[in-house]
Formats: C-alpha cells, structure tokens, sequence
C-alpha cells in the first residue's frame, strides 16, 4: 500500500527546506518536489519509490496537513478501500472502509505519560565503575534472575 | 571547506571514543546504558542512523506484543526454547546472559510511558511492582505498542542529547587499523540529504544496522515488494560491513521464512492464542494433526511441546505440495465456537483485538483485508510462507561471532575479554547482529545493546591511550564511496535513456538480478526453498559476476546512492548465506530450506556452528566447523 499525496491537501509544509514526511520516513522516500520539475506540483511532497514503501504509515501520521493516505498495493490488493488513522499525544483513532463500503473505527492508547516527558536517568542509581566487568545493568540489584543450579558445567 | 557538490562531497572528520552505527532498538539500548555509565569520563559518543531515530529499525511502525518477557520463568528455559526452535545449534551462553537481563529493558519501557496489557485486577501496577501482563504465550505479552519506537527513541534522544546525534548518514564501510589489521578504527559514510561524506574514527562501534531483506526474489514484485515481512530497509549492513571488517559470522546458513497472512504479511498470533484458530488445508483438515507423524524424522526438535518454526512449516508445505492448498486461517470455525460461549460485546471487544494486531505492526494486512472485503466470521484467510530472511534477532540465528558471558560454564574460546567484541577488535555488535542465538526480538535487542554498551566502555577505558589509525587514505575511501556517482556523470550521455547503457548498471535491476539468482539457485520460494549443490554452484558462478558488476553501479542523486550501497550489502550477504549453506552437508532446517543431496538433520556430523571469515582484498570466503556445547540440560 504505498502512500501517495494529496495535491491540494499538501503545503510543502510551508517552505521549509524539509517536510515532516521527508524527517521520518524510515526508508527515504518522501521527497519534496521544490520546483514542480518531477511531478508538475511545486512545493509539494511526494513518494518518490512506491514500490519500495512498507506501508509503515509513519509520514500518514506525522504530516500535519493530514495529506498522506495510502492505496493499497495495486498488484496485490483489489480498488477502493482505505485505511486512514489519526494520531494524537495518547491514542490513535483508525477509520477502515471495506472496498464494500463497509465501516469500521477503533481507538488505541497510544502511551501513558505525555511526549517529551521521559527523564531517562531520574530516579536511578549511580554507576558503581567497579561492576563494569559483572553481570547486571546499571539500574539493577546485585541478584540476577536464574537458578544457577540449571547451568551443568559450572 | 568549500561546500560539496554532487560529484565533489565535503569531507567531514570526526574523532569520537565510540560510535553507534544505527537506530533501531539495540542502538537505543546502547545509548541508555553508556551515557549514564560515561558520566563523569569525558568519553565521546556519537550515534549514527541512516533514518530517523523516532521511526527507524524494525520497530518503526509500532509492535502488538512483546516477544521476550520472561517474569516468573527461568532463563535455563529460555535458553532452552531458543535452541529447540533453532534446531539445537545456539549458544546457550548468549541466549542465557540475554534471559536474565531483559526484562530490565521491559520494565523501562512501561515506566517511559509503552502500554501494556495488565491481567484483570492488576491494571495500573506496574511490571515492576508485581502486575501481572497479559501473555499471548509462554514468553510474549501484549501491549499496545503503536508508539513503541517513539517512546523508546525518546529516551534515547534524551540520554544522549542532539549533538550525539546524526541522523540520515549511512554508513557503508568499517575501517580497519593501519598498524592491527584485526582491529577497526574507523567508518564511512554519506549522507543521503546534503553533498557531504563523513569519515569517523573511533576505539570502538557497536555496529547494530538490523538484518537483511530483499535479498531474495519477493512474492510479489510489483508494488507489492515493498511490503515485506522484515522491513525493506534492512540490507544486511550489519553484516555486510562486519565481514569486510574481517569478522567471523556465524550460522549464516539459517533463514527465517514465517507463515504470515498471505500478500500483507500479517501477525497470526492474535488468531491463534487469542482465537484459538486453527489452520487447515483446502479441505478443513488440521494439517498439524494430519501430519504429526513427520516431526518423528526430526527428534528432538520436533517432538518438543511446541515444535520448532521450520518443522511447523515443513508440515504446512507438505501439504501444498500435495495439492491440497490453499492453506487457511480458520477463521470462521473459531468465530462460531468463540460465539456459543461469549456476549456479542465480548466478541466486539476481541475483534478489535485482532484488528489492533494488524494496525499497530502491519497496517498493510488490514489494506488487503478490507480492499478484498474480508469479514473473518464470513471468509477464512489464506496462509503463506514468505520469501526468506536472514536475522538474529527473532527466529532466526545468522549473524557475527561474539565473546560471551563468562560465568556461565561456556567453553574458553568463546570468551575473549569483552561482551558482544566480534573476533575484531573494538567491533562491537548487538540485536540482528549477534548470531547463534535469536528469539530476543525487540525487547532483548535493547538488552543487548546495553550489554554490548557496558563492554565497549570497559574496552575505551582499557584503550584510553591508544589512537586509531586509517589503513587507507581518506581521499580513496571517500572516491570509492562516491564512485556510483562518478561512473553515472561520466557515462550518463552515452545514451539518451538514462536507465539502458552498457556502461553501467541501476542499483534497481542489480537488486532484480541477485533476487532472481537467489531465488532460482538458494533456495527461495521458486524451487520450494530446494537446492544442491550443483544448483549451488550456478548460484555461486553468477553471484561472482554480480559482485563484479556492483562496481559498475550508478546513482543519478544521493537517493540513487544510498540504494547502491544498500545492494551492495545485500549481495556480500547474500554470498554469505550461499556459501554457509554450500558447506553444511545437511538440511538442518527443513521448511526454511532443503539441500536435496543431503536432506536429513545429520546430528552425528553437523551439530556444530559453522563459522566463516572474508577477506576483502581477495574476496574470499573461508569456512570452519565450530563445535557445539549444551550449557543448560536440554
């Protein structure tokens, strides 16, 4: 299901020399097409493999103009369904619509505590140097899981 | 310096004490664990991602569950299945060391903000305080996992700060030292947005660039290729580089082809645990049931409470081959009975269920589900096996040689000093890299990325004095890494189609060749995962040629260049897995791959790890048998 763009929903956001879609995509397809010389729509963005597109969805949820869909592989999977998701800070919100017309929505958490919020090492003990050649993570007790008696050429 | 140009890059040089080369999950753990333990040194750290660490790695579009948990479970059992679903041949040190470490990472992630799935009564008490998770099997629990990446990433970001950080560079090449050629002391990379090459030196990498994908001719090969199982941005970097580097890889005859969804690639899990599914050939028979008798050619792997992964599917092709496909996902049998015993709203609920399995790891699924109008109570769904997969991460065991724990009985010659330090010195590796083991998905790559972290700092304090020298100048490395671009503004106006012109080749159509070469002679989905060793010997003759021609590769603009690279990776990997499976004379996994000439499990002769080293200058391949030891009962 490669993404495609939408010509008239896509700003380019807003001349920047990147777009949100171009930040994230995984596999480098996204492209902004500044003069219009690739695709006829200058400032837009657009999908420059499609056949090399996981259907990951991370630029559907990241572009801030919502002008990212997909349509589904067109040598796999038969015309006019779609799957479209909204994405905020704690949850998700997916709307499927069969090639039958059929309807489905479903809402998933997302994350727990707000973005930006982690604080990776509050609350965490210091580092002891004189463990850095022993078992165990930083933030660990001295015990390790595991009942040693299992390890047959100790 | 001037700024670059396309055919002329500025050069970027940077002295760090140790390099992450990648994003995904194990480079994240890594960055957790080594900025907290080098506080206070004034060690230097840099990571480098070829994407964009919010998104990048395996984990980018998000995960329903997580595969490693152990909780209340016992890391001897762990290290136990683990070696029964790889057919025997893993080390148990590896995989034990990974069992009583993991569920540190775990805990982290629900204290980040990653939700997961509490039994009833324990909602909102954490893992860490005794809550219980939801398991979808013996060593998996579900969560909501849309966000996985992100949150994970963050921690990551936040740990090391954005000036540790560089992102869209893709690094290509190790470089090894001027006066230790056993040693690496540097890498080389472009990036794929700006006109510049960045030339890193360093005491130590964690070189953690996932698995390899795409290296096989894919089911469907239109726009349909892109949608495989394993993300198609894994090119077998990891190991690709870790070979030229001079390292030793391992088991790199193992393949992991799942049974997924057919043409979407979707999780079956929820189908089976959640559902109680079955799945049956054509004619609703339990094709597991039906041919029970075929896992007794295979003691003990096949006689273990859950079979081994290739053995499952070894009995799913049996049947496929016998005309008696396709193979289905019962779907509405499991549906109906499901309905005799729960309300409409528990259905409902459940539904959502097995729709969140799709949406939160393989959207695509969900794509050809409702473009084909799928309603599961209405309409099973088929079932297939994919194109092959080489990692070692999951089900899977391929990857690089490393020095292991020592306080778990291993023999002495697989311990050299330093956690996860491959047979270089100062390469460090974690996740889809570390093979002989597997089944540590995308909570014990983490963990081993912190582990590998711990070790690399030991090793930069141990070195502290010691600085790295290129073995070749920057100006060749720099001319070699850019040379598609050159061939392409040399020859581009030879014809008047820029893609047909005999004086090079796209990184596309090189890609083809290899699938094509791969998939008809090593076994891919062409000939049944079927080969020999004549076939073998085909497949070694034109991947010979194709190495050749990977010099005359062109990129018309860095995208083009990137692909280049990525190919080029794919085809030292590809030879690899050739190669390992030319020399193991057995079929040590039958449902990933058959050699048709010696098609038994030869315990006698071949349950030992085969282990292999390249030389980049000769190009060459040298392979060994390595011995294998139990360090748990099994």
């Amino acid at each position: 299901m490669p993404t495609f763009v939408r010509t008239e929903k896509c700003d380019g956001c807003k001349g920047q020399d990147k777009t949100a879609c171009m930040y994230i995509c995984p596999h480098n397809l996204m492209k902004l097409d500044k003069d219009g010389s690739e695709t006829g729509h200058a400032m837009k963005a657009f999908n420059q493999e499609p056949e090399q597109c996981w259907e990951c969805y991370s630029c559907v949820k990241i572009c801030p103009q919502n002008a990212i869909e997909a349509r589904h592989y067109a040598d796999v999977v038969p015309l006019g369904a779609s799957v479209q998701p909204l994405r905020g800070s704690d949850s998700i919100m997916w709307t499927i619509v069969f090639r039958n017309g059929n309807k489905k929505r479903f809402k998933f958490p997302i994350r727990t505590t707000p973005e930006g919020s982690i604080e990776p090492y509050a609350g965490k003990p210091q580092v002891n140097m004189d463990d850095i050649d022993k078992p165990g993570f930083f933030n660990m007790g001295k015990e390790l899981k595991g009942d040693r008696s299992q390890l047959i050429r100790l | 310096m001037a700024e670059g140009t396309f055919g002329n890059p500025q050069v970027i040089e940077e002295e760090v004490d140790i390099l992450l080369i990648g994003g995904g999950m194990a480079c994240c753990g890594a960055a957790y664990e080594i900025m907290r333990l080098t506080e206070g040194t004034d060690l230097k750290i840099k990571l480098v991602d070829k994407a964009a660490l919010d998104r990048s790695g395996a984990v980018a579009q998000g995960l329903s569950a997580i595969n490693t948990y152990l909780g209340d479970n016992d890391p001897a059992d762990y290290t136990r299945m683990v070696a029964n679903d790889l057919m025997g041949i893993t080390r148990d040190d590896l995989a034990y060391d990974l069992g009583r470490h993991v569920d540190d990472s775990v805990q982290l992630f629900e204290e980040w903000g990653l939700p997961i799935w509490k039994q009833k009564g324990d909602e909102g008490k954490s893992l860490k305080d005794g809550g219980k998770p939801v398991r979808s099997g013996k060593w998996q629990i579900m969560i909501n996992g849309e966000s996985y990446k992100w949150i994970v990433a963050e921690a990551a970001k936040k740990a090391l700060g954005t000036d540790r950080i560089q992102e869209r560079v893709f690094i290509v090449k190790l470089i090894n030292d001027k006066n230790d050629p056993e040693r690496v002391a540097g890498a080389i990379g472009f990036s794929v947005r700006e006109h510049k090459v960045y030339v890193y030196k360093f005491k130590a990498c964690l070189l953690a660039a996932g698995g390899c994908v795409n290296l096989f001719r894919p089911r469907s090969v239109g726009e349909g290729s892109g949608r495989a199982w394993y993300p198609v941005w894994n090119a077998g970097s990891t190991y690709a580089m870790a070979a030229e580097a001079g390292a030793e890889l391992t088991m790199m005859e193992n393949r992991f082809v799942p049974a997924r969804f057919k043409d979407g690639y979707g999780p079956v899990g929820a189908w089976f645990l959640l559902f109680k599914a079955k799945a049956t050939n054509a004619f609703g028979e339990n094709y597991m049931e039906r041919n029970k008798d075929m896992l007794n050619d295979y003691p003990p792997y096949g006689q273990a409470a859950v079979p081994a992964s290739c053995l499952r599917n070894h009995l799913m092709m049996h049947e496929m081959k016998e005309g008696r496909g396709p193979i289905y996902m019962d779907t509405p049998t499991a549906l109906a009975k499901l309905a005799e015993t729960m309300t409409p709203k528990e259905i409902k609920h459940l539904e959502a269920e097995a729709w969140e399995d799709f949406l939160d790891m393989c959207i695509g699924q969900a794509g050809v589900w409702a473009g084909e109008n799928i309603e599961p109570e209405k309409r099973p769904s088929e079932l297939m096996p994919t194109e092959p997969y080489l990692l070692g991460s999951h089900s899977g065991c391929c990857g690089i040689w490393v020095s292991g724990p020592t306080d778990l009985g291993a023999p002495p010659e697989w311990s050299w000093g330093y956690r996860s330090m491959t047979t270089v010195k100062g390469l460090f590796t974690a996740g889809d890299g570390v093979g002989a083991s597997g089944h540590k998905f995308s909570s014990g790559s983490h963990a081993e990325g912190r582990l590998a972290a711990k070790a690399m700092v030991k090793y930069a304090l141990d070195n502290k004095d010691w600085k790295p020298e290129l073995d070749t100048p920057v100006d060749e490395l720099v001319s070699d890494i850019y040379q598609p671009v050159k061939t392409f503004l040399e020859y581009k106006d030879y014809s008047t189609a820029i893609d047909v012109n005999p004086n090079y080749i796209t990184p596309k159509m090189l890609q083809f060749r290899l699938q094509k070469i791969m998939d008809e002679y090593c076994a891919g989905v062409a000939t049944w995962y079927q080969t020999n060793a004549k076939m073998l010997d085909v497949c070694e003759y034109k991947l010979e040629m194709l190495k050749e021609d990977s010099f005359k590769m062109r990129a018309k603009d860095l995208h083009e260049l990137l692909r280049a690279w990525e190919n080029y990776h794919r085809i030292i990997t590809a030879e690899a897995h050739m190669k390992h499976i030319q020399f193991r004379e057995e079929s040590r996994y039958p449902g990933f791959y058959y050699r048709m000439d010696f098609n038994l499990v030869d315990e006698e002769n071949w349950k030992c790890f085969v282990n292999s080293t390249y030389d980049r200058k000769s190009r060459k391949w040298s392979l060994k048998k390595v011995p294998h030891v139990d360090l748990v009962a099994k």
